[in-house]
């Protein structure tokens, strides 16, 4: 009865189409995360900024989007939106919009730490041999926080991957939905492909995000 | 935009029930994930053989899927197989098989701060490794697991959003019953947001006032 159950991958065109529906979630962090770079790295020199007004502000933003579930964003970025301002956003648009946010929030706090961990010294000595601000930034300051950053940017990608899965819940066709397809679709041939369908799925998320985590552990090591 | 009080006093204890489910599935989970983090952060530290592998293996699936996959496949999936839970179960177990592996890189990152010339020095007192344990590695390790151990129990109480998935009349899920039902967004969602702060404004409080106590409580630094 078991081996059965694993033939629903080879009905038709059902494994292909489980594969589309992780790359509808998968195109989603990619898009946010593309934007929550530039984003991210804006809004973390931001945070560097001494003027109480800018420090109030970039702090709330930050402690909101991180106190609240990314769910609730999603919800209030879908249902609520649509209702205040009279915006028709899609569900996919909603989606973007919130991780974008979401991603711009957590890629700032890393870029402002990485820059706060740079020691005062380095700007003296930098300053000692006669660099100008432009060369300090560009030889000095850069170079260090890219080494701390980018191992922990692939962090990111990661949770972002795994946080796009919840999606599914404000009504998006992806590797979930298509998955209960076809369970549905197989339900009296193959009754254990429920099983084997989010088995499946499970996997696939693994294997999309494993390689990457041993990808930023391993800089990490490296760059320490 | 007027907002509709009749409809939010209402619908309140809707709120209230729900807040409740999220908050118990939210305790059970950061529990046990406590307890599976301590014996798999043990067994990597003393590196028991055999077991190591098998807990490395469990913390890069845990680590590397979303709570949402693994509540599906716990509660439509094992069902074919003969293990039947109930969604609430489901959530617990699902909650604890993600937490467990952050709780333990948290609690390992702290055991393996402390120096081993402290453990060296413990052992040339004579004392045996379990009060090593106890009375050099723990206290240390704590302080430094502590911010990393706080983060995971507002992480986890976040994740606990997602059991609407499998049918947990949870916060989501009230909320979009009744934004589906009776189509009054505004209130919904900004009862959601209140409720959601309510549970997790004072965690991170608390979370902030541990860590400095802790701090202090250190080694001088």
């Amino acid at each position: 009865m078991q081996d059965s159950g694993i033939n629903v991958f080879f009905m038709g065109k059902n494994f292909l189409r489980l594969l589309e529906g992780l790359g509808v979630t998968l195109r989603i962090s990619l898009i946010a995360v593309l934007l929550s770079l530039p984003l991210g790295i804006l809004f973390g020199m931001f945070m560097t900024w001494k003027n109480p007004l800018a420090k109030a502000i970039s702090r709330f933003y930050l402690e909101f989007i991180r106190i609240m579930p990314q769910l609730v964003l999603l919800f209030i970025a879908y249902f609520g939106v649509t209702r205040a301002l009279g915006w028709n956003l899609s569900a996919d648009v909603s989606a973007v919009i919130v991780f974008t946010l979401w991603g711009t929030a957590e890629m700032g706090d890393l870029v402002r730490g990485a820059l706060i961990s740079i020691p005062k010294h380095q700007y003296d000595s930098a300053a000692a041999l006669g660099m100008n601000k432009a060369q300090t930034f560009g030889y000095v300051v850069v170079p260090q926080t890219l080494r701390r950053l980018i191992p922990l940017t692939i962090n990111l990608t990661t949770r972002m991957i795994k946080t796009t899965s919840l999606v599914v819940l404000i009504g998006m066709t992806e590797v979930l939905k298509v998955g209960k397809q076809i369970i549905d679709a197989n339900r009296f041939e193959y009754p254990t492909a429920a099983l084997w369908v989010y088995g499946m799925i499970f996997l696939l998320y693994f294997l999309a995000c494993w390689p990457i985590s041993m990808l930023a552990r391993k800089l990490e090591k490296r760059w320490r | 935009m007027g907002l509709n009080f009749e409809f939010m006093q209402k619908y309140l204890p809707w709120y209230l029930d729900a807040a409740v489910l999220t908050i118990r599935i939210a305790f059970f989970g950061i529990l046990f994930s406590l307890l599976v983090g301590a014996v798999c952060s043990m067994v990597q530290y003393y590196k028991v053989p055999v077991f190591r592998r098998i807990v490395s293996i469990y913390i890069e699936i845990s680590r590397n899927t979303p709570l949402l996959v693994q509540l599906f496949f716990l509660y439509f999936g094992l069902p074919k197989i003969g293990v039947v839970w109930s969604a609430e179960v489901c959530a617990i177990v699902g909650l604890t098989f993600l937490g467990g592996s952050y709780m333990a890189e948290s609690i390992r990152s702290g055991l393996e701060s402390v120096e081993k010339s402290q453990i060296e020095s413990a052992a040339s007192l004579g004392m045996s490794k379990a009060l090593t344990m106890k009375e050099v590695i723990f206290p240390q390790a704590l302080a430094v697991s502590v911010p990393g151990i706080c983060a995971n129990v507002i992480f986890l109480i976040k994740e606990t959003s997602v059991v609407s998935g499998i049918a947990l009349a949870d916060l989501m899920y009230v909320t979009k019953d009744l934004i589906g039902l009776y189509y009054e967004t505004d209130e919904a969602l900004l009862m959601l947001v209140v409720f959601y702060l309510i549970i997790l404004l004072p965690v991170s409080v608390l979370a902030t006032l541990l860590e400095r106590r802790l701090r202090y409580a250190g080694f001088g630094n």
